[in-house]
């Protein structure tokens, strides 16, 4: 069954068509990689996924039916992620929220939900944070704190809009890793969006490159070419395989990396060091 | 021992002999019960400006309520409701509000003034609306301000899952379905009536006194989130009441204590916390 299939799909925000005329489907089950240039449509198609963007020509189904705001069986890890930086809520409060955030009343949990959370940190490796405000937290600490709430609910579907941004490069290997064997055990299909592709090729099934309004799916022997690449980034690129790492390149210089670099490079939380220890 | 307690119990029973002090200790608890719970959602919004700012435009329509003859509240009522909608509507370009909003509510309290002039009791209501009038609450104000309570707590109570969600994660929220400017602008109309009962007790300008000092503190204190609420409604409750009884034995103005102690509770528990964050940053390194 096709989790999400774009037919003749064109997805446009206040009239800048972010994706032309596009088709793909992305099968349950599967680990989809999801790179390409800044700007690319990667947070624009999840955003359509989730139902808070329809369609401006073709059509987008997911399930096999139109998307819906809040649907349950989708986890989602926003890519913009506003935290108060003098949040007193402790970490298991945070994520309690998303439980049924959406209905009315006194937010009142049973005891299934209970345990469902503590069971949720557990498997999230953030069981620590249960009880810590947000505010002492680290950037990466938040991260997983997010990457956990994402996670429960038994989604079918796990939409994680740059889920590494801010960790240190062992935890980032550690939420792939999280990621990959949560999914695979519950046959839950990922979107998982990043900037470098090398990270990612342990644990994707395929590959979804965004960029210039177009969309390749495919493995990383289809997609990952000088052609397909030059075509989506509108410039030479050069595509460089060694010891099982891929590098791609414009006129020599590392795209995803310079990219990664530009966006990011500010962004790290100073309290980052604390992992180290 | 026994004769410490006896003469305690013995002078807070003196004290609650006058109507005018148990009226005063009831619409006391009320109020502050009631912004403590409102006021724990404001300082976790961070919109603590906000809540400062239905005061200043409740007092144009405090006193133009009371120009025109009818009671101060009912102006009151009307006029913050209404700002906390309009509020709420404009949405959250935050950057540009925030000089709006500053604009607005010098606008509103010259407004105020401008109907003061124009009534001829000026002195005296001007100095209940701006810095509260326990003392004088009757019967009937009671059974308003109880009666304003329940319909806060109701609002409150009906829009509180979203409104958690909402306002820790806006994203996830909007995501899931949750109408942001629907609960932003419903969340603003009930710290209206929250600001309206609040500015009773201890006037517009020290509304901060009762909806910003115990929230701010309790956050400090613990981070749960029902036991945020509740710290927030106990220490309320515990300012205000101790502020009446200082209040009575001083003789200095009861919106003066409750504010001192507002003051006191939350630089006490700001204290503690940078006591205990010191080590640990001087330490450097947590595991």
């Amino acid at each position: 069954m096709n989790v999400i299939e774009l037919d003749h799909a064109t997805l446009a925000i206040g009239g800048r068509k972010i994706l032309v005329d596009t088709s793909f489907a992305i099968k349950s089950g599967e680990f989809i990689g999801v790179l390409g240039p800044n700007g690319a449509g990667k947070t624009t198609l999840m955003r359509a996924v989730l139902g808070l963007l329809a369609p401006s020509a073709g059509r987008l189904s997911v399930f096999g039916r139109a998307p819906r705001s809040g649907d349950p069986d989708i986890g989602y890890l926003p890519q913009v992620r506003t935290v108060l930086p003098d949040m007193r809520v402790r970490g298991r409060d945070f994520i309690a929220s998303c439980m049924h955030g959406e209905r009315w009343g006194v937010p009142w949990l049973s005891r299934v939900d209970h345990k469902m959370i503590a069971e949720t940190l557990a498997a999230a490796g953030a069981r620590d944070l249960a009880d810590r405000p947000l505010s002492d937290m680290s950037g990466g600490e938040r991260q997983r704190l997010l990457l956990a709430q994402a996670l429960l609910g038994e989604p079918r579907l796990l939409l994680l809009d740059e889920p590494l941004i801010s960790l240190d490069y062992h935890y980032q290997e550690a939420v792939i890793d999280l990621v990959r064997r949560f999914a695979r055990n519950r046959n839950i299909t990922v979107l998982f969006s990043a900037h470098e592709l090398n990270q990612l090729i342990g644990a994707l099934d395929r590959v979804l490159y965004l960029g210039n309004g177009h969309a390749a799916l495919g493995t990383v022997e289809e997609v990952v070419t000088a052609p397909v690449l030059s075509r989506l980034y509108r410039t030479e690129i050069e595509v460089v395989r060694a010891d099982g790492h891929i590098f791609v390149l414009s006129r020599g210089r590392d795209v995803e990396r310079a990219d990664h670099l530009h966006d990011h490079g500010h962004d790290h939380d100073h309290h980052d060091h604390h992992h180290h220890a | 021992m026994t004769m410490v307690m006896t003469t305690t119990i013995t002078t807070i029973t003196t004290m609650l002999e006058y109507d005018f002090m148990r009226n005063a200790f009831i619409a006391a608890g009320v109020a502050a019960v009631v912004s403590g719970l409102v006021g724990y959602f404001l300082v976790l919004r961070g919109q603590t400006f906000a809540g400062h700012a239905l005061g200043h435009i409740g007092f144009a329509g405090a006193t133009g309520a009371v120009l025109i003859g009818v009671a101060s509240l009912w102006g009151l009522v009307t006029f913050t409701v209404a700002a906390g909608i309009v509020m709420g509507l404009m949405g959250d370009r935050l950057s540009g509000r925030d000089v709006a909003i500053g604009v607005v509510l010098a606008l509103a309290l010259g407004f105020g003034l401008l109907f003061l002039h124009y009534y001829t009791a000026f002195a005296t209501q001007a100095t209940a609306l701006l810095f509260g009038n326990v003392l004088a609450v009757d019967g009937a104000m009671i059974a308003t301000l109880i009666g304003l309570g329940i319909i806060t707590l109701a609002a409150l109570a009906a829009i509180m899952r979203p409104l958690i969600f909402a306002s820790l994660q806006p994203e996830l929220a909007e995501a899931k379905g949750v109408p942001l400017r629907f609960i932003s602008t419903a969340f603003l109309a009930i710290v209206a009536l929250a600001v309206s009962e609040s500015a009773q007790i201890v006037g517009i300008l020290l509304v901060f006194s009762l909806m910003v000092g115990p929230p701010a503190a309790a956050q400090r204190l613990v981070t749960g989130l029902w036991s945020g609420m509740g710290l927030s409604a106990a220490l309320a409750l515990a300012e205000a009441w101790l502020g009446l009884a200082i209040a009575y034995y001083t003789d200095w103005p009861v919106s003066f204590c409750i504010a001192t102690l507002s003051a006191l509770g939350y630089f006490a528990t700001r204290g503690r916390w940078l006591a205990r964050r010191t080590p640990v940053a001087a330490a450097g390194e947590r595991p």
